[in-house]
């Protein structure tokens, strides 16, 4: 397929680290959790502390595919009076010091369903949002945002997961961009991952079918097995580690330096993966 | 959209019903709800499973249940005349049964192992527990911490059944709180587990094959009705949480243009306060699989439901159900916690039944329509369960009325 348009931001980067030859730290947070401002602070501070890619999570009630970490985070977000409005002023204030750092919001379906999907995909494209990952659209449901969120310049990550096998790969590849998430356990988020040789053969086996960068995430929490999962894949997502230095935290400024001190950690152990 | 010739054909293959209903799972499940739409159109055309469905329908649930002419309830509210159609004599107490023998069944098909559910009032976890001890399989099921405390007579039911109840404290601890932990279960577990869900609700095929196996309850009103009174009836009245009892009264008449329906969703406190009515105060949003009308906040959060009656306590309602609403094929109306009550006291006092609270919001539609009807008017009435599971609750709520007594 030829490709006229400029590279986006998330292609800029995951090109670079490969020619770093290093995997991206991709790290997780709520937005909202535990308040907006302890949370905008975190957001800001995540570059600098070594993020790569950023995923935003926006609160959701009902966050079927979360583990009871991710779940807490999204009741304190909601519980201090986060919306939407409040998520994408967040990206718009990370954007105003930070133009190279991709953002991913992170999901469920109803409340951009709600919001419009029109006008969320303006407001999102508008305010920098690099990419999206919505848990419950698969890609029997493209029509509802994956394919009007491309029309609007944001990409459209997917989920592939160890349940999906060789026939539903292609659908699955298929008007995905930015990069493909690995889920490397069924589960919810926050449970345990197999061992890293049988996510690197499925990463591999699915490499085969894709350019685009694959990133794993799903039971990755320490600085070694993030290292161990870079050794083979572009992208090591952290997500449940992080929340859980929030929800551990005796104060929400304890939180935000827990979160930060995590990401240094993982971001030296993502420049070692491979030497 | 174009109804064409019949309003029983759908749902489309993505699973829609118009706009409403789909597949909106995380691709973890994609996989297995393909492989479970496969299985069931296999089932569907095999002549043995309907055999076998048919021989536990007969000898372990005790169908087909009477249509009952409720003479003195009729004569007290001096209008139409009223049937009941009696889910509640069922094995188990309500309907919920006819739907679990049908995913049991699939699920032996498909080799699993395992069950799971989740359970509002405690009838579908009940139902799930027997037929997974009926068959041997290990279940297990979810249930709200909420309905835990005030449905207490199922939770040991479902446990002398063999199985282990989960209590879920996550959200409001009710129906939808257990949905999710049920999903999340599902997700894990995706090799060996069915998941029976027991409402016409949920991601594509669970709204379709849930009202197909409920489909007998109208299927028999039908054959029953023409042979006490020579014709259709005039009206159907279910009542309605996810809608499954409903659905399975009116599928068969959805083409009988004569035969109007009425689903009667519960008001709780009143549509102004807090309630359970996804159509009359909800939007149209995404949850637990489906696109529907959903009770929600202006951002898409979802809020919680309430009614006296924990079977009814979902902010969400099954999406072919929403289309019929929005078609208009089907009337909805709500009945309050207070009036629901009343349906409850009237059926005890005139027909010697205690009917669960569920159906009582159906039996309270009825107080106030039957008496505007002349009384060539049939209407039937899904009395979808039995309540006594609902003593403690009932038992609060009228403790001065009882007292007097």
């Amino acid at each position: 397929m030829t490709d006229t348009r400029q590279a986006s931001r998330m292609e800029r980067r995951f090109a670079a680290l490969k020619q770093e030859n290093r995997p991206a730290l991709i790290t997780f947070i709520t937005a909202g959790d535990p308040d907006y401002a302890n949370s905008l602070d975190t957001l800001l501070g995540l570059p600098e502390a070594g993020a790569d890619v950023i995923e935003l999570g926006m609160p959701f009630t009902d966050p079927m595919a979360d583990g009871p970490a991710i779940q807490l985070a999204n009741q304190r977000a909601l519980a201090s009076g986060q919306d939407m409005l409040k998520t994408l002023q967040m990206v718009r204030i990370l954007r105003e010091q930070d133009q190279d750092t991709p953002l991913v919001l992170m999901g469920y379906y109803n409340p951009i369903y709600r919001y419009g999907v029109k006008r969320f995909l303006e407001e999102a494209a508008e305010e920098g949002v690099d990419g999206l990952i919505v848990v419950d659209l698969p890609p029997e449901h493209d029509n509802e945002l994956c394919i009007p969120a491309r029309e609007a310049g944001v990409h459209f990550i997917r989920l592939a997961t160890p349940t999906t096998d060789a026939k539903r790969l292609p659908g699955v590849l298929n008007n995905t961009s930015g990069f493909l998430y690995y889920v490397s356990s069924t589960g919810v988020t926050g449970s345990a991952a197999p061992t890293p040789e049988k996510v690197q053969q499925e990463v591999e086996a699915i490499r085969a079918n894709t350019d685009i960068p694959i990133g794993v995430g799903f039971g990755i929490r320490t600085p070694e097995q993030a290292a161990r999962i870079g050794q083979f894949a572009d992208g090591v997502v952290v997500g449940s580690a992080l929340i859980d230095c929030i929800n551990k935290a005796s104060t929400p400024e304890e939180g935000t330096q827990g979160v930060l001190s995590l990401t240094r950690e993982l971001a030296a152990a993502v420049r070692t993966a491979r030497k | 959209m174009s109804t064409e010739n019949t309003l029983r054909q759908g749902p489309d293959e993505s699973g829609f019903f118009g706009r409403f209903g789909g597949r909106f799972v995380a691709e973890t499940l994609m996989p297995l709800i393909l492989d479970l739409q496969e299985e069931y159109e296999k089932a569907k055309h095999d002549p043995e499973f309907h055999a076998a469905l048919e021989v536990l329908r007969k000898d372990f649930v005790g169908r087909e249940t009477p249509l009952y002419l409720a003479e003195r309830l009729t004569e007290a509210l001096g209008g139409a005349k009223i049937y009941l159609k009696r889910e509640d004599l069922n094995h188990t107490g309500a309907h919920k049964i006819n739907n679990c023998l049908g995913q049991i069944l699939l699920a032996k098909r498909m080799g699993k192992k395992r069950i799971i559910a989740e359970t509002g009032a405690g009838m579908h976890g009940v139902a799930t527990a027997t037929v997974a001890a009926r068959f041997g399989l290990e279940c297990v099921i979810y249930m709200g911490s909420t309905d835990i405390h005030r449905q207490q007579p199922n939770v040991q039911r479902m446990k002398l059944l063999g199985a282990e109840v989960i209590p879920v404290t996550s959200g409001t601890g009710t129906l939808k709180d257990a949905m999710n932990e049920a999903l999340r279960d599902w997700v894990t577990n995706v090799h060996d587990t069915f998941y029976i869900i027991g409402t016409v609700a949920g991601p594509h095929p669970y709204p379709a094959l849930v009202r197909d196996f409920q489909a007998v309850i109208g299927e028999e009103t039908r054959r029953q009705i023409m042979e006490k009174e020579g014709r259709l009836p005039d009206t159907l009245v279910a009542c309605i949480g996810g809608g499954s009892n409903a659905m399975g009264l009116f599928h068969p008449f959805l083409d009988d243009k004569s035969v109007h329906m009425i689903g009667v969703e519960a008001g709780g406190e009143g549509l102004d306060k807090r309630h359970a009515a996804s159509l009359k105060g909800g939007e149209p949003g995404v949850l637990h699989g489906n696109r529907t009308f959903l009770l929600q906040s202006e951002d898409g959060q979802i809020q919680d439901a309430h009614s006296i009656s924990a079977g009814l306590d979902y902010p969400g309602i099954g999406p072919e159900h929403a289309w019929l609403h929005e078609i208009e094929r089907v009337e909805y109306v709500s009945i309050t916690d207070q009036e629901a009550l009343e349906g409850f006291k009237a059926l005890c006092k005139y027909e010697g039944i205690i009917p669960a609270l569920e159906s009582s919001h159906a039996l309270a539609h009825i107080l106030k329509l039957a008496p505007t009807l002349p009384k060539d008017h049939i209407i039937v009435v899904n009395l979808s369960g039995r309540g006594d599971k609902d003593m403690t609750t009932v038992t609060e709520h009228l403790a001065d009325e009882l007292a007097e007594q």
